[in-house]
């Protein structure tokens, strides 16, 4: 397993995204009130780039004519068909048991840390004095 | 390991096989509204300047229910500037190439000219949209074939404009919308059906029109998801109307594509009008045939939006009681509820001459493709 630097942390502002590619694997790295978390681009469905969709939350109703939007800015909606996907775990709103993406481990590791390697950032110069959103694969 | 930014979202495609389908569901789109006007004579672009557009509804220039995505589309699907649709470069790049569309029906929605209530400014906008299909998409793109674009309410300017492109070979069919003033069987719409025939083109019946009435049988839909359903319905009624009023028997050569109703509906439907019609046939007894046989001989479907069962052999099965030689693929792109050409494949479990037929084999034979 390797350590990926995919972005600095100050490009990725809380409530954005950021496409990336770690062995070949498009990757959605999402800045979720300044914690990272990375899932698979593919939507299972028909393969629609989830990096490419909406961030949402969720209307939620236990009676018709009750409404409420809960967890605000926690899901990515596919662009295609939207489907929506809990960011943190990549786990499907609609199928939860059935259907999810892959969920890959995101964390933030000082420049300075991360210089007393190894890590891989092939197109990517890691300075001391940054923080880096890494991802282990 | 390569760095994407993400500034300018897009879809990444994997490394797929080679494809070569026929998509008979394109939208193309305008880049801006005014985009139409030089295709228009100077009286009615005047006309729009100063009285614009008048649908059967409360409000012009709108649909009659709010949709999933801005312009109905995948959000994906947004070219550098202008709506999704609108610019050929990134149609090509984003679906042509990628999806190996070998030819692409359009299928232009565009400020429907069968829907205006002003016949004249109707009829002079299918023109203008015709020779805009030609201009700025089939003449650039050889891959895109054109629709014949008419006003069924007004059906001698609707024979004038199909007789204008009967010569020209890039335009494959004729358009109309399926929810029209009376059912489409009605006999005041069949001089459009002779010159169909004629002209030796299919008609292409894309789901929508705005006709004045609900768009389900129930009344007015209260939400999208509910509307979206009346598409089913939309396409019973249509199928129903033209068999039983008797099309297909005064026009034996007539042939008909359903667009973006799906096709799971059918089977249920043939059923059921051939138990009625063993029933009450004497009160149709300009039928010869069961109704069943008069949809087989005439009426093409196109797949999307596919039907997603559980199991992806009742979606075989599905596709067997339809008739694999009648089912043609689509996608609707740009549009939200899109059907990705491998995805679909994937989900057929048919074999593979059927698949091919569907992906392209059945279009081809219909419009005469090579």
């Amino acid at each position: 397993m390797d350590r990926h630097v995919v972005a600095k942390v100050a490009d990725v502002p809380p409530g954005d995204r950021k496409l990336v590619t770690v062995k070949g694997r498009p990757i959605a790295v999402f800045n979720l009130k300044g914690e990272f978390f990375a899932i698979g681009d593919k939507c299972p469905h028909e393969a629609g780039s989830l990096c490419a969709g909406r961030i949402v939350g969720l209307a939620e109703s236990d009676v018709p004519g009750d409404y409420r939007l809960t967890r605000a800015g926690e899901f990515i909606k596919c662009p295609w068909h939207g489907w929506e996907f809990d960011i943190r775990t990549g786990q499907s709103w609609c199928d939860p048991t059935g259907t999810r993406v892959r969920a890959y481990d995101a964390k933030i590791e000082p420049g300075a840390e991360l210089n007393k390697g190894p890590y891989v950032a092939e197109t990517f110069k890691v300075t001391v004095e940054d923080d880096y959103v890494v991802i282990n694969l | 390991m390569s760095i994407v930014t993400a500034e300018r979202p897009q879809a990444q495609r994997p490394q797929r096989q080679k494809l070569s389908v026929v998509d008979c569901d394109i939208h193309p789109g305008f880049s801006t509204p005014e985009e139409i006007h030089p295709f228009l004579p100077e009286r009615w672009r005047e006309h729009v300047k100063t009285f614009g557009g008048h649908y059967r509804q409360a409000f012009a220039d709108t649909l009659s229910h709010p949709r999933m995505a801005p312009e109905v589309s995948r959000a994906d699907a947004w070219p550098p500037k202008g709506p999704p649709g609108s610019d050929l470069e990134f149609m090509r790049a984003q679906h042509l190439d990628a999806n190996g569309v070998a030819y692409g029906m359009l299928m232009p929605l565009n400020r429907g000219p069968g829907n205006q209530r002003n016949l004249g400014y109707g009829a002079a906008l299918a023109t203008a949209v015709n020779d805009w299909q030609i201009a700025k998409w089939v003449t650039p793109e050889p891959r895109l074939r054109a629709s014949i674009v008419v006003t069924q309410e007004d059906p001698e300017a609707a024979i004038a404009e199909i007789e204008k492109r009967a010569g020209d070979e890039r335009f494959a069919q004729i358009m109309l919308p399926p929810r029209s003033l009376e059912p489409l069987g009605r006999k005041r719409y069949w001089p459009i059906y002779e010159a169909a025939v004629a002209a030796k083109r299919p008609l292409a019946l894309h789901v929508g029109g705005i006709n004045g009435y609900p768009a389900s049988a129930g009344g007015y839909p209260s939400y999208y998801i509910e509307e979206q359903h009346t598409n089913v319905q939309g396409m019973q009624a249509l199928v129903t109307s033209l068999v039983l009023e008797g099309v297909f028997e005064r026009f034996p050569q007539l042939r008909v594509v359903l667009v973006e109703g799906g096709i799971a509906w059918m089977p249920a439907l043939k059923w059921r009008l051939d138990k009625h019609y063993k029933r009450l046939k004497a009160e149709v007894p300009h039928l010869k045939r069961l109704p069943s046989e008069y949809i087989h001989d005439h009426i093409w479907l196109t797949t999307q939006p596919l039907d997603e069962p559980d199991k992806d052999s009742d979606l075989a099965e599905t596709f067997e009681l339809v008739g694999c030689d009648r089912i043609m693929f689509s996608t609707d792109y740009p549009h939200w509820d899109f059907d990705d050409p491998r995805f679909v494949l994937s989900k057929l479990t048919l074999s593979p001459e059927k698949q091919q037929a569907i992906l392209a084999g059945n279009a081809k034979a219909l419009y005469g493709l090579k």
